[in-house]
Formats: C-alpha cells, structure tokens, sequence
C-alpha cells in the first residue's frame, strides 16, 4: 500500500509539472497578449511600398502597441501593397484624416506600422471599424534611395 | 556478383516484410477497444517507470542544452552587438526544435530501450506464450499500457525539458553574461507565437513519442527469444527510432514552415 502510495504520488508530481511546463511555455515564453481577449477588429491601408514589413509586425499608435499585421497582398490592379491590420477594440481611434505611416526602429531595425488618430467630426462614422480602409498612408522610406538622393544632389552640387 | 544481387534483394525483402509486419502490428494494437478498468493501473505504472524515472534525465540534459545554447548564442551575437536578442533565439531553437527532438532521442535511449529489453524479456521467458495459453492476450495487458504511457509521457517530458532549458539559458545569459533580464524576456515573447512555435514543437513530440514508442513495443514483441536476440533488439529499438526522429523531424519542420 506505502509503495502504491509512492507511485501515484510521483506520477501526479509528473503530470503537474508537465503542465506547469505547459504554463510556463505559454504565459513566460510565448507571452500570450492580451489582444486575443479583448475581441479584435480588423482594418486595411494600401501603401505604396512597404519596405521591410512583415506579417506580425506591431502596429502602434503614439508608440504603444495597439495590434498587428495580419496580412500583405499585392493587390493587381494598382500594384500597391495591401496590409491588412488587426486592432485591439477597447481603443478607440478617431476615423476621419486618420492616417497610417510604416516607420524603422531604430537605423537598422525592423518596420512597424503607425497610425495617427484622425478628428471624430463624422457623426455616424467617428472610430475606425472593422472593414474600414484608412485612406491617407505614408509608404516606408528606404535607406538606399535616401543615399541615392544624396549622392545625386552631391554630384550636382559640385 | 550474383550472390549480392541475391543478397540485396533477400535484404530489400526482409526489409519490406518487417515494414508490414510492424503495421500490420501497429493495426492491430490500435484497432481495439481498451478495457480502461482493467490497464488503468498498468497505464500509471508504466507512466511511473517511463515518464517519472526519465525525468531526471530530461531535466538535467534540459538545463545543460539551455546553458549551452545561451553560451553559444551569446557569444555569436555578441559579435554583432545583438546580445539581447539572445531570449529569443533560445527561446525559438528551444521550442521549435531542441526541445522535442532531443528529449525524444533521450526518451527513445531511456525509456525506448528499457520497454524494448522488458518485453523481449517476457517473450524469451515464454511469460507472453503463457499468457496466450490463459487466454489472456498480451497486446492488451503487456503492449498496450506500455505503448499508451510513452504516448503521454513525451510530449510532458518534451515540454519539461523546453522550460528546464529557458531557465537554463537564462542562468548563463542573465545572471552570468549580464544580458539585461527585461529584454531577455521581453524580446522573446514578442518573438514567440504560441501557435507557431510551442504548439507546433509540442505537436513534433507527440509524433515523437508515436514513433518511438511503435518501434520499442514492436521490436520487443517480434524480438528473438534468446540472450543475443534481445540485445539486437534493444539495439534495433534505439538505431530505428532515433533515425525515425530525426528523419520525420524534417518532414515536419519542413511542413510547419511551409505554413501547413
């Protein structure tokens, strides 16, 4: 009966820890976000270039992340790029003149998409909902065009 | 010249004829409808002596790989100034792939070759004939809760193994390489997905312990009943499952990153 004891003792000490392990795996190292839990809202903007984005990459607004990139298609017709956009909805974002830029962190960092609140002057549309297409975009900058501008009104310079 | 072509052949068939047999085998084990009242307490029984007993082996190994994977990475990062970066290359190479592919060769080493030796064991000693004698049938008593614990008890080892081995990492890259513990974690759980990454490593050990645990009860099960016939066995058991691992191991990955 003791060793009996023993056994399911240790047994249950195994399965325990595997689901601590379990735990450990979701909250400490993929750190689950909160986004799945407060319900989501998806929207899309059309930029011209995207330069380096990539799906998942964060989207914020005034540095402060509010969700994430979900899709990037080529739309045919324009040859623009498509980003598709899922946002946290406990955040409202003003609708109108809101506008979306696709920024660098850092020199040599990775692309994230910011968004700037817009004025709530249309009353029966003043926050972005889901479907919404935020029409004003800032495509990203790309370090060697930069550098080639600057070489090129360097040599004209001269 | 002849008598190889013979003999390739011969072997090409053999080959083939144990491939059938381990299926038909594999058929024939899960196409049942267990009696749980009766293997429950062989089930946690064998959960003890492959799961419980592996786990200092898993744990310890854990720790090391973490360590090493944290001294490595820091040390190649370093290089490029990117030493925060290093939660969320140990974290990613820890859940994607070291994780479940070590602990199930681990596993298949440990627990593998102890199932494979066992029922070789009861074969040789004709313990098996007699049970069929009794009318007892010993793929439901013997294979069964054997086959059904290393089921359960990779994918719990495997995970253990993923968090003993983070903490590991964390060990050498925050408290002894000074890397900055907030982005250390921080930049691994923005790089971590729990869907792409964890779940997909914990989907790997669950075909992990699918395989090892088929190839340990099947060769215990067809193993030659005598003292050199088990010790090739045991030794087949390890050499299959640990090329079967590392083989789907890349099938897998392959898939997974294919997105599906």
């Amino acid at each position: 009966m003791d060793k009996h004891y023993r056994l399911d003792l240790s047994v249950g000490i195994f399965m325990i820890l595997g689901f601590l392990a379990l735990l450990v795996m979701v909250f400490k190292v993929s750190g689950v976000q909160a986004l799945t839990h407060v319900g989501s809202y998806e929207v899309t903007a059309n930029f011209s270039d995207i330069g380096g984005l990539k799906v998942r990459a964060p989207v914020t607004i005034a540095g402060v992340k509010v969700g994430e990139v979900t899709s990037i298609d080529l739309q045919p017709g324009q040859l623009n790029a498509k980003v598709k956009m899922q946002l946290r909805s406990d955040q409202k974002i003003p609708f109108d003149d809101a506008s979306a830029r696709i920024l660098t962190e850092g020199l040599l960092g990775s692309n994230y998409v910011s968004l700037v609140p817009g004025f709530e002057s249309v009353p029966n549309h003043p926050f972005l909902r889901s479907g919404d297409v935020i029409e004003r975009t800032q495509e990203a900058v790309i370090l060697e065009n930069i550098i080639g501008q600057l070489l090129f009104s360097a040599k004209q310079s001269t | 010249m002849l008598d190889r072509i013979a003999q390739t052949g011969a072997f090409g068939r053999t080959s083939v004829q144990r491939l059938g047999q381990a299926g038909v085998f594999l058929c024939r084990l899960l196409l049942r409808i267990p009696n749980f009242k009766k293997i429950g307490p062989s089930v946690w029984h064998q959960l003890y002596s492959v799961g419980v007993l592996s786990g200092i082996v898993i744990v310890v190994s854990g720790l090391f790989i973490g360590m090493v994977v944290g001294l490595q990475g820091h040390h190649t990062l370093q290089k490029f100034g990117a030493s925060s970066q290093l939660g969320q290359l140990l974290a990613l190479s820890i859940a994607r792939e070291l994780g479940p592919v070590v602990s199930a060769l681990l596993f298949a080493g440990r627990a593998g070759s102890a199932l494979t030796a066992e029922i070789g064991l009861m074969k040789a000693t004709e313990q098996l004939a007699s049970m069929d004698m009794m009318g007892v049938d010993p793929l439901a008593r013997i294979v069964y809760p054997r086959f059904l614990a290393g089921l359960i008890a990779l994918p719990v080892l495997s995970l253990i193994f993923s968090a003993v081995a983070v903490y590991g990492g964390y060990l050498v890259g925050v408290e002894r390489l000074g890397v900055d513990a907030g982005s250390f974690w921080s930049n691994m759980q923005a790089a971590v997905n729990f869907r792409l990454d964890v779940l997909s490593g914990i989907i790997k050990s669950m075909v992990f312990a699918f395989l090892v645990s088929w190839v340990a009860v099947y060769q215990g099960f067809t193993s030659t009943p005598t003292a050199a016939g088990i010790s090739q066995a045991t030794t087949r058991s390890v050499v299959h499952a640990s090329l079967l691992i590392l083989g789907f191991d890349f099938l897998l990955t392959a898939l997974m990153i294919g997105g599906w």
